[in-house]
């Protein structure tokens, strides 16, 4: 059932949206008495029996620690977690799977990069060159290098509510010493897309570094590395169906091979001695001590799962399900604010009632079963720049149905009756 | 239609939300102080007038969630009058009603917030305000945040 990243759509098989929640032992159950509608996978996906049976399986059968080991199990462990780097690899169409580093997720991958590449090659007086979409995980770390080095951040706008980049001053500003430009894929609270190989050739023509965060999108659609043309890229396993707690750090070789390491211990030397020690080569150069081996083969076997369903048409049901939500509740008579483009979007909404806090819709939705996010969603500045303190969000995936949305639309009508007048 | 909630949006609350009262700078106020809870963003000051050791004159002034501007409302109303002392006494009823649910003594209106205990999300959105009074009181005037005070 594998398939890769790069392999042409499969023949056209429609996918029953509705028997695969079976797959999903969690999505059957009631809360607070009614049916539970999981709306809140942008924060963090379910997982399906394939995912749950191989961290059993491997828990039950091969747990052992990896590298170094002689014995069977230590080999039945490095050999799985090794084989789900090379997967890894070809889920995002690497040119080598020495070019997949294991992280904690897509917030330890950046802070990765910030301090290892970004130490080494970042000076007072650069820039780093980021978008107002970013989640707080894009912008800490390059707050904290910049006040390490001396550099300077500096952030593309948002266009207010409709939530496109506004790319007038792009180029000028890469070209005023910029040294990395890093941009989310899809933006967590906007549902935005943005057209990152585009401009990460844009920066590489100039010979700018790039990162991409795509912690939005390595589930929802087809990910190609060479495409998009970045040096960097980063998402974390659990908002694919994969456990909490395992991400990956793709990096072009060249670009690795010239960093220090990450974290210093275990696993990642070559040689120590009292006063100094050498080091192996990426990628294990950068994972210091006992990785998360359970993570990486629950990884794995998520990365099965979603290619065995297709992830153009996984793409394509997101933009439909994101379509149809901003549809309908766009009609909802109280008063909405809906922010992000009206087309073209990700499986996500986001929204203001007219008079009704954010929070105060999540409760009353949770009551009816309804599992919705409302906050600053880790964009806090985004926020600022929309002049609002939340938002309402509703974040879809593959096994959410149209059903369960118009569902959704009517507990907002009651919401808006709840607290309106 | 919406009975489990009724709890914890109680009519009291709920037109405390829409109409909040006290809502309003005061012009000489003997202390202030900002509340803050970064989990959703709410901001909320509170205004003291002080005569002596009784509370002359309470208002507030902010943007949040139904539960944390009720609550400011109703704190402004049940502290107007009330001696600067007996705050504390008022503070400790109404934080344990609003984590247990249990009420340990008389709370007044302030009563209706007892059903906030059975969501454990919004208790920070009901005692933001007191915090802030609290702060005010101590008059270091240093903003106080709902995360550096353990709810």
């Amino acid at each position: 059932m594998k398939t890769d990243a790069t392999a042409p759509p499969q023949k056209k098989k429609a996918v029953d949206w509705v028997t695969i929640r079976a797959d999903f032992p969690i999505l059957d159950q009631e809360v607070h008495g009614q049916p539970l509608i999981y709306f809140d996978n942008a924060a963090t996906t379910q997982k399906p029996r394939a995912v749950l049976d191989a961290l059993r399986r491997y828990y039950e059968r091969d747990n052992a620690n990896v590298h170094r080991g002689i014995h069977e199990l230590s080999n039945r462990a490095t050999a799985a977690f090794e084989a789900a780097r090379v997967r890894a690899a070809a889920f995002v169409n690497a040119r080598s799977a020495q070019e997949i580093i294991f992280t904690r997720g897509t917030t330890e991958s950046i802070n990765l990069v910030a301090q290892a590449w970004g130490s080494h090659n970042v000076k007072a007086g650069n820039r780093i060159l980021l978008t107002e979409m970013e989640h707080h995980s894009n912008i800490v770390p390059w707050q904290l290098l910049a006040e390490r080095t001396g550099a300077k951040l500096v952030y593309l706008p948002v266009t207010g509510d409709i939530g496109l980049l506004d790319l007038s001053h792009f180029d000028q500003w890469l070209a005023e010493g910029t040294k990395l430009f890093a941009m989310t894929h899809i933006s967590n609270s906007l549902g935005t897309i943005n057209p990152v190989s585009e401009l990460c050739a844009r920066a590489r023509n100039l010979g700018i570094t790039t990162l991409v965060d795509a912690a939005q999108s390595a589930g929802h659609r087809p990910l190609d590395v060479q495409e998009i043309g970045c040096d960097f890229l980063a998402f974390s396993g659990h908002k694919m169906c994969g456990p909490t707690g395992i991400g990956v750090l793709y990096g072009r070789q060249e670009v690795l091979e010239e960093m220090p390491p990450y974290q210093g211990g275990g696993e990642m030397i070559l040689n120590v001695d009292l006063q100094q020690s050498t080091w192996k080569h990426a990628p294990h150069k950068f994972e210091a001590g006992t990785p998360d081996i359970s993570g990486a083969v629950g990884l794995h076997a998520a990365m099965d799962y979603l290619d065995a369903i297709g992830r153009h048409k996984i793409a394509a049901h997101d933009q439909e399900l994101g379509a149809y939500a901003y549809a309908k509740v766009s009609r909802l008579k109280g008063g909405i604010r809906l922010f992000g483009p009206h087309i073209g979007r990700a499986g996500l909404v986001s929204f203001l009632l007219k008079d009704v806090h954010a929070h105060d819709v999540v409760t009353v939705a949770d009551q009816r079963g309804v599992a919705l996010r409302g906050g600053h969603h880790c964009n806090q500045p985004l926020m600022r720049k929309l002049g609002v303190e939340s938002t309402a969000r509703a974040s879809f995936y593959f096994y959410n149905t149209t059903t369960e949305i118009d569902r959704f639309s009517e507990v907002l009508g009651e919401i808006q009756n709840f607290f309106g007048g | 239609m919406f009975d489990e909630l009724n709890d914890l949006y109680q009519q009291v609350i709920l037109d405390h939300c829409k109409h909040p009262r006290n809502f309003r700078e005061l012009d000489h106020p003997t202390c202030s102080a900002q509340g803050h809870n970064p989990l959703c963003g709410d901001q909320l000051k509170v205004f003291l007038s002080l005569d002596g050791d009784v509370i002359k004159e309470i208002s507030f002034l902010g943007s949040g969630c139904c539960i944390s501007k009720a609550s400011a409302s109703l704190l402004t109303e049940s502290l107007k009058g009330k001696k600067k002392a007996d705050v504390q006494q008022i503070f400790d009823r109404v934080h344990e009603m609003v984590m247990t649910g249990r009420v340990t003594g008389d709370v007044g209106k302030l009563a209706v917030f007892a059903g906030v205990h059975k969501f454990p999300a919004r208790v920070k959105c009901a005692i933001l305000a007191w915090h802030a009074v609290m702060a005010a009181l101590k008059g270091d005037g240093q903003p106080v945040s709902t995360e550096n005070q353990g709810a």
